[in-house]
């Protein structure tokens, strides 16, 4: 049994990382060099963020981990972000709702957070939410113009919206471990985001004449080590380095 | 006791050559600006025969900062200072708000929009922002991209001249 704030400090690592190598496999492929630039600069955000959790996780788990062993020596298994951040980039619409459901509930996250009574946590955090802001406005504003685009960028975010919408159950999960931690006041609950992000999902969705979907059932597993084989690929290209030619340096 | 005093007045002089040391590194992606300038420098203390140097990243993952610590590692050295350190705090947060009025004007002469007002919360997130042009001081201007060549800085044309220009963002 892992203790509990290092288990939630590796969650959040895990959805930092896991995102932001998704966010980076659009380096250089962008649809214009302005949304490369972007979607290489949320990348980076998001991986900061990740060193700043992995580094914290090893120093309080106390076996001499650091943020690269955390980062590159894991298996799927030991991954415990959501689903929702392992699915495939897809295409443009896909890459920047996905980055808007996200964003919409980090944001709010980050800013409950950076008050957590665990101060290396808070101080994370607060660095984060000035980070989320602007992943939140950025998407946003694509989600709107694609919504109220052509034909064709509408149908492709309506498909990135069903695909998507099933795996924003789990951002809201809370297990046993969680909840203690949310009582101490070191953990944020969720469930308190949840007002807050629908009301930004439905304000933008209106504005994107889009639909939110009705409550369908949602995906589940990632936070728990039970991820889909896409992980696995991601691992792959993530850590073929430290695999190959372990302890290798730049 | 006067043996005391020297010490501690020696003990000053040498924070205040190391702080003088570490101020005028530069800022590798924005060399215009020193990390003084920046707000990026915190602090400069003594911990025993050590000094250290505190310094905060402007970004989550700002690569900028691994090269930071190395130059004013370097400057240290050059200064004299054999026993030294540099220490990364996250907290509090990095803001605009630090960044000088020295600073400020070095960017705008640079090409580089300043960080207009005060950082804000949430309220802003929406908003609409109105930066002057830095080449000809228009307000006719017009966002391109959110994110820039690097993580601080903004995309932004000016409808005036015409001019592209980098906005160094608000946070
Ligand atoms: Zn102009």
């Amino acid at each position: 049994m892992e203790a509990p704030l290092f288990t939630y400090t590796l969650r959040l690592a895990d959805n930092a990382l896991v995102l932001g190598h998704r966010l980076s496999e659009w380096c250089g492929h962008g649809p214009m060099l302005e949304e490369d630039l972007a979607l290489a600069n949320m990348a980076l955000d998001c991986i900061g963020q990740a060193r700043n959790f992995y580094t914290y996780a090893g120093e309080m788990e106390g076996k001499g981990r650091s943020e690269d062993d955390l980062a590159y020596l894991r298996d799927c298994a030991d991954f415990t972000n959501i689903l929702l951040v392992e699915r495939p980039r897809g295409d443009f619409a896909f890459t920047i709702l996905r980055q808007f459901l996200y964003s919409a509930f980090m944001h709010p996250f980050f800013e409950q957070l950076s008050a957590s009574k665990d101060e290396r946590l808070a101080a994370i955090a607060a660095k984060a939410e000035k980070e989320m802001a602007y992943h939140l406005r950025h998407s946003a504003e694509w989600v709107i113009r694609l919504g109220d685009g052509t034909e064709g960028s509408a149908a492709r975010l309506s498909e990135a919206l069903a695909d998507l919408w099933p795996f924003t159950g789990e951002m809201f999960e809370v297990d046993a471990a969680e909840r203690a931690l949310i009582e101490a006041g070191v953990a944020v609950d969720p469930a308190s985001i949840r007002p807050l992000w629908l009301e930004t999902v439905d304000r933008v969705f209106a504005d994107a004449l889009i639909t939110r979907p009705k409550d369908v059932w949602m995906q589940s597993g990632g936070r728990r080590g039970e991820h889909s084989e896409h992980l696995g690929h991601l691992l792959a290209d993530l850590q073929f380095m430290q695999r190959a030619y372990p302890g290798s340096v730049w | 006791m006067g043996a005391v005093i020297e010490l501690s007045t020696h003990g000053d002089a040498r924070i205040a050559r190391a702080r003088e040391a570490a101020a005028r590194v530069c800022d590798p992606e924005v060399p215009v600006l020193t990390i003084d300038d920046l707000g990026v420098l915190r602090d400069v203390r003594r911990d025993g025969e050590t000094i250290e140097v505190v310094i905060t990243p402007t970004y989550s993952g700002c690569p900028a900062m691994d090269m930071i610590a190395l130059e004013v590692d370097l400057a240290l050295e050059k200064a004299g200072f054999v026993h030294r350190k540099v220490t990364l705090s996250l907290s509090p947060a990095w803001t605009t708000d630090w960044m000088s009025e020295a600073g400020k004007a070095k960017l705008k002469a640079y090409g580089i929009a300043p960080p207009q007002g005060r950082a804000k919360g949430r309220g802003a997130l929406f908003g609409v922002e109105e930066i002057p042009c830095p080449h000809c001081g228009s307000l006719d201007t017009r966002r391109v991209s959110e994110f820039g060549s690097t993580a601080c800085k903004a995309l932004w044309r000016c409808e005036s001249c015409r001019e592209p220009f980098d906005y160094f963002k608000c946070i």
